[in-house]
């Protein structure tokens, strides 16, 4: 199927249908390694078995700003391409990204009371990522609030564009300001400085979440197609009432 | 089996992980049958696209 054909909700849909059952199953196989390995692993000679939450921190923090991004390629669809699903991909991804950021920051303060003596604390990372969260917030307000689909797609589009401000200063902030927290330990220039006991289960926990992030939000996908196509056909019901 | 220190933090943290996981599945699922029953009444009602009207509904 060329790429190009996608473009049409119909074949989306049943490209969907066809995927997600492989999608599921990769999902589950990755979350049974992940875990397997998860709980083999050594605890950390600082952190204890504390380091086991690194395990959904880390996939939690990477999906937070992942999502971002992915909702910020569809936004430039939807400004520029005018793609017809660069919307439905936008909107539907925001939960699912602020269910995630939620949980890097709800994991982080888990961490941080036994390993720093405090749950939160004001730093560059922490309040950029408590940013990225409201701003997710923010996004579903606005798509909530605005009835119109297509007036709604181009408000959010412009705010997820400025909202991508934040992603540099969230990555690089452990760089530019004194933070407690640790600086990059994983995607790093001169490769990942942990163990490959922590390092192999941590990167395939991050494959799983990945690999659920994909499964929901096309899903969710096919749900907002299905949505405004029920949408559509009450309008044409209204009017030829 | 005795438990590690500080397991209270390490439960809480993937307690919570697994009913947001599993809110989310249940949020995409229960939307799923929302918008195939609002499109199956409209359908029934004789509003219902004749192509394609149950596409997505396979998976």
């Amino acid at each position: 199927m060329p790429l190009i054909d996608l473009a049409n909700p119909s074949r989306f849909l049943a490209l969907v249908g066809r995927v997600l059952p492989w999608l599921i199953a990769a999902t589950v196989i990755a979350f049974v390694v992940g875990i397997a390995l998860a709980v083999a692993a050594p605890d950390d000679y600082q952190q204890g078995a504390t380091v086991k939450i690194m395990f959904v921190h880390v996939p939690a923090a990477w999906l937070g700003s992942f999502i971002w991004a992915v909702m910020s390629i569809a936004a430039l669809g939807t400004l520029v391409w005018r793609h017809p699903l660069a919307d439905v991909a936008a909107k539907t991804a925001a939960p699912i990204g602020a269910a995630f950021t939620f949980l890097c920051l709800f994991a982080g303060s888990m961490w941080g009371r036994p390993m720093w003596g405090t749950y939160w604390v004001w730093d560059a990372r922490l309040t950029s990522v408590l940013v990225l969260f409201l701003m997710y917030l923010g996004l579903i307000a606005l798509w909530n609030t605005v009835e119109d689909p297509s007036r709604a797609a181009r408000a959010a589009a412009i705010l997820t564009l400025i909202g991508a401000l934040n992603l540099p200063i969230i990555k690089f902030s452990v760089d530019w300001w004194n933070t407690l927290h640790q600086p990059a330990s994983v995607m790093r220039l001169g490769g990942p400085t942990i163990h490959p006991a922590i390092l192999t289960p941590l990167l395939v926990m991050t494959l799983a979440f990945t690999l659920l992030f994909v499964t929901l939000h096309l899903a969710a996908m096919r749900n907002e197609i299905l949505r405004r196509r029920v949408r559509t056909l009450r309008l044409l019901e209204a009017h030829g009432a | 089996m005795q438990l590690p220190a500080h397991a209270a933090f390490i439960i809480a943290a993937y307690l919570v992980t697994v009913l947001v996981v599993i809110a989310l599945i249940a949020w995409v699922l229960a939307d799923y049958r929302a918008q195939q029953r609002d499109l199956a009444d409209l359908e029934a009602r004789g509003h219902g696209r004749k192509s394609g009207s149950n596409l997505g509904s396979k998976a």
